[in-house]
């Protein structure tokens, strides 16, 4: 990797970062345990990872083997994360 | 294509924000949800189209078999069961994250070793070491809070000197694996020390500190998946992976803050444990007993009440019979509202979670900032399976261990009544001086069976 290129991945890092802090200082504690599940769905984007893992030809190479189990376990995070959050939060009602 | 793909990281990374920013009011956050999962599945539709066809198969093969298990557990988890929940994601997070960066040094070490370069290396050793310690790591706290294994502290001696040599040790065998890249056995020093460390970190941290530790988890596993997003030179991993990041920590800051101890302090673990032997000394408190009809006489009486809920509540499940008490209270237009201490529970915002899961309105439930001074002014303080947030010593006793923890004020009430199934002590192991006072009831029983009574009485008095 070249030294432009991983700077600007280091710039997407530092500004995700303080752009994660002030709005998740945002989040009325009411909320924080929806958060955390769905920060659970959020860290499953290595589903993009895993599936670029997968892409290797062939069943013999432990590259694949080890793609799809990191597909297998990111698609739980991703649909299990945001569907229980959805459950939790349709029931936060106001009357 | 690729410029395509890119935009189309980029919209997912713009969805996650926007879902995020979503979240930080009630009315809005369901909606927030659904754009980050928009975000997600249009992160993974961009990614399909750089696939080869022919390892399509697999692939869906994989997702149907994760959407399933995922599925199946998120409609079918008990609310109590969350903070299990999260933790268990959490490791699977962190495994994942694990799997794709070793899959990346096996596929590059097999083929072309000149892609392996310092970047990509170093990547891949703290993707590994961050994800093998949230894997680890979160199976213990998910173990603890199920109850598998105990959730007091487990502690020996030597146990912080073997984390320091193990990392030592894990930072030699980076060096190793930078000299000899394809070296099988360097790496595999590396999977092990980092999978020993999660067990390890996690393993002398009680059962109460858990707010503390899968936040931190929490953390990790986003920050597992931004060292993923380096080793693939892939922009939207590391969005994701540093909102995640960002959220543990300021969780974990939180918690810490609400317990008066710093995150040192937490990690050390063994909290407890010292104190517990101390606190029998002091002088016994004598508590008054009350019973549940003059529960229901109290409770018809006053004109404003206030709950304090506590883990104890989510264990007896008592969230349904204190809606049906407020039932009966709001009838008689007594004030009816709750105080929500920030480490109540096992996550942060646990009870909020259960309390709307027995239909109460969230703006009854008031953060401790907010309600503190309204003790004084209220008729009747109903605590509900909490112990130490509660304990005016934080207050007042500058010997006892949780001097200093910012406190709900419920002993400056002019009643409290307590429900309580005995007189056991609370997680750090200490008498509760609030028992004692003058103007404080204890109602002993399971909390479930005891409000269910109380509820009868007054069904009965109107």
């Amino acid at each position: 990797m070249t030294v432009s290129a991983l700077l600007i991945l280091i710039y997407v890092l530092v500004l995700a970062s303080y752009l994660g802090f002030e709005l998740i200082s945002k989040v009325p504690p009411t909320l924080h345990t929806p958060l955390m599940s769905g920060s659970n769905a959020i860290s499953g984007i290595t589903i993009v990872g895993a599936l670029i893992a997968c892409n290797e030809l062939g069943y013999a190479s432990l590259a694949k083997w080890l793609g799809m189990f990191a597909l297998v376990l990111a698609t739980i995070n991703v649909v299990g994360g945001y569907a229980v959050t959805d459950r939790m939060l349709k029931m936060f009602k106001k009357k | 294509m690729t410029t395509a793909i890119q935009i189309a990281y980029l919209i997912a990374s713009i969805l996650f924000i926007t879902g995020i920013k979503l979240l930080s009011k009630t009315k809005d956050a369901r909606r927030g949800n659904m754009l980050s999962a928009i975000g997600m599945l249009i992160a993974i539709v961009a990614t399909l189209l750089t696939i080869n066809v022919i390892s399509m198969l697999e692939i869906a093969i994989c997702i149907l078999i994760g959407g399933a298990i995922g599925l199946f557990y998120a409609t079918k988890v008990a609310m109590t069961k969350i903070p299990e929940m999260v933790a268990l994601f959490n490791g699977f997070g962190g495994l994942a994250s694990f799997a794709v960066a070793l899959s990346d040094y096996f596929l590059k070490s097999g083929s072309s070793l000149e892609s392996l370069d310092a970047v990509n290396l170093t990547s891949i050793i703290l993707s590994v070491l961050i994800g093998g310690v949230t894997f680890t790591g979160s199976m213990i706290a998910f173990l603890k809070l199920d109850g598998k294994i105990s959730g007091q502290p487990i502690t020996f001696s030597g146990q912080h000197l073997i984390n320091l040599i193990l990392l030592i040790a894990f930072v030699a065998a980076s060096v190793l694996v930078f000299i000899d890249p394809s070296n099988l056995l360097f790496i595999g020093i590396l999977i092990a020390i980092s999978l020993i460390l999660g067990i390890l970190t996690v393993i002398p941290i009680g059962g109460a500190d858990m707010p503390v530790v899968i936040s931190l988890l929490n953390s990790y596993s986003g920050m597992a998946a931004c060292a993923t997003g380096f080793i693939l030179n892939n922009n939207v991993l590391i969005v994701a992976g540093s909102l995640v990041g960002a959220s543990g920590i300021i969780l974990t800051q939180i918690m810490c803050k609400a317990m008066n101890r710093s995150l040192t302090n937490v990690l050390l673990g063994g909290f407890g444990q010292t104190v517990a032997a101390g606190g029998q000394d002091g002088p016994a408190i004598v508590v008054k007993e009350i019973g549940v009809e003059e529960t229901a006489m109290l409770f018809d009486s006053a004109s404003s009440v206030l709950v304090v809920p506590g883990y104890g509540m989510a264990v007896a499940q008592a969230q349904h019979v204190i809606r049906e008490l407020m039932e009966q209270c709001e009838k008689r237009n007594i004030d009816f509202r709750f105080a929500i201490h920030p480490v109540a529970g096992r996550m942060p915002g646990h009870m909020n979670v259960l309390l709307a899961e027995a239909n109460i309105s969230y703006d009854k439930l008031i953060e401790m900032e907010s309600i503190n001074d309204d003790f004084p002014n209220t008729d009747l303080v109903f605590v509900v399976g909490a112990n130490d947030v509660v304990n005016p010593a934080a207050r007042t006793n500058p010997q006892s261990p949780i001097y200093g923890m910012p406190i709900l004020n419920a002993d400056k009430a002019r009643t409290v009544i307590v429900s309580k199934r005995s007189m056991g002590k609370g997680y750090a192991g200490i008498e509760n001086e609030l028992f004692g006072y003058p103007n404080c009831l204890m109602l002993f029983g399971d909390a479930k069976q005891t409000i269910t009574k109380v509820v009868g009485e007054m069904k009965e008095m109107s």
